[in-house]
C-alpha cells in the first residue's frame, strides 16, 4: 500500500497476525539526519503509484511462495516526510520465526530493487535525487 | 494500428530525477510508436542528452518494466524510470 499520510505498525500487525503463527517479523524504515555525510533537513518521496503497488504486490508474492509465509503487509510513504517518520514498514509473519526473519529481509532488499518510488534529499547545499547520477 | 500513428508525438511520463531533466510531468517524442523500446531509449537519448548522465533508467510499459526488444504501439503507456530510491 502506498500512503500519504503517518502509516501504522499496528495496522501491519493486524493484517498479518494469525492463531496458526508463531513469528511475525517487521522492518520500519526511518528518515535519518545525516546520508553520506550530509545534514538532511526533510525528505520527498515521489512514486508511480499504479506500477509501484503492482510492484509491492509482486514482491510480496513472491516473499509468500519462497518463504512459506502466512502473510505479508508493505506499506510506504509518499510526500514530505520529517527526520524520524517512518518511511516504509514491512511485516511478515510465518509459523516458525527464521521464514519471518527472511522473509521480511528479501521485502524490503527487492522493495529497494524494483518499486518505482524516488527519494529527494533536502540538504543544506541544495535537494538531491538518491542513486541518480554517479 | 493506424498507418500515421507512429507520426503522432508519443506522450513519455516523467518521475524523479526525469522530471527535473524533462522540465514537467511528460515530454513528447516524435516517431517512437511501432518501433522497440531501444530504439526510443536512443531517440530520448538524443533529444534529451541530460539522461546519458544518470546511472542507468528504465522504461516501463503499462505499469510493468519493459524489455528493449519490446515493440511499443500507440496508446501505450509509456513512463521513463530513473534509478529507484525506495525505502
Amino acid at each position: 500500500m502506498l500512503s500519504g499520510e503517518p502509516l501504522s505498525l499496528d495496522d501491519c500487525q493486524s493484517f498479518v497476525a494469525h492463531p496458526s503463527c508463531g513469528g511475525l517479523c517487521f522492518f520500519v524504515g526511518t528518515i535519518r539526519d545525516l546520508n553520506l555525510g550530509e545534514t538532511v533537513t526533510h525528505l520527498e518521496f515521489e512514486a508511480y503509484a499504479p506500477m509501484a503497488v503492482r510492484e509491492m504486490r509482486k514482491i510480496a508474492v513472491a516473499a509468500r511462495e519462497r518463504f512459506g509465509l502466512h502473510a505479508v503487509s508493505l506499506h510506504h510513504r509518499t510526500g514530505d516526510l520529517a527526520i524520524g517518520d517512518t518511511a516504509v514498514i514491512v511485516a511478515v509473519s510465518s509459523k516458525h520465526r527464521k521464514p519471518a526473519f527472511e522473509g521480511c529481509e528479501f521485502v524490503i532488499d527487492e522493495l529497494k530493487k524494483t518499486v518505482p518510488i524516488w527519494k529527494r534529499e533536502f540538504r543544506a547545499d541544495g535537494t538531491h535525487w538518491l542513486n541518480a547520477r554517479p | 494500428m493506424d498507418k500515421l500513428a507512429h507520426l503522432t508525438p508519443m506522450k513519455i511520463l516523467c518521475f524523479g530525477v526525469a522530471r527535473e531533466i524533462a522540465g514537467g510531468s511528460h515530454l513528447f517524442l516524435d516517431d517512437v510508436a511501432g518501433g522497440t523500446v531501444a530504439s526510443l531509449r536512443e531517440r530520448l537519448l538524443r533529444d534529451y542528452p541530460a539522461f546519458g548522465e544518470l546511472v542507468s533508467f528504465a522504461v516501463a510499459r503499462n505499469e510493468e518494466y519493459a524489455e528493449d526488444t519490446d515493440i511499443v504501439e500507440a496508446g501505450d503507456e509509456v513512463v521513463i524510470i530513473p534509478p529507484v530510491a525506495g525505502g
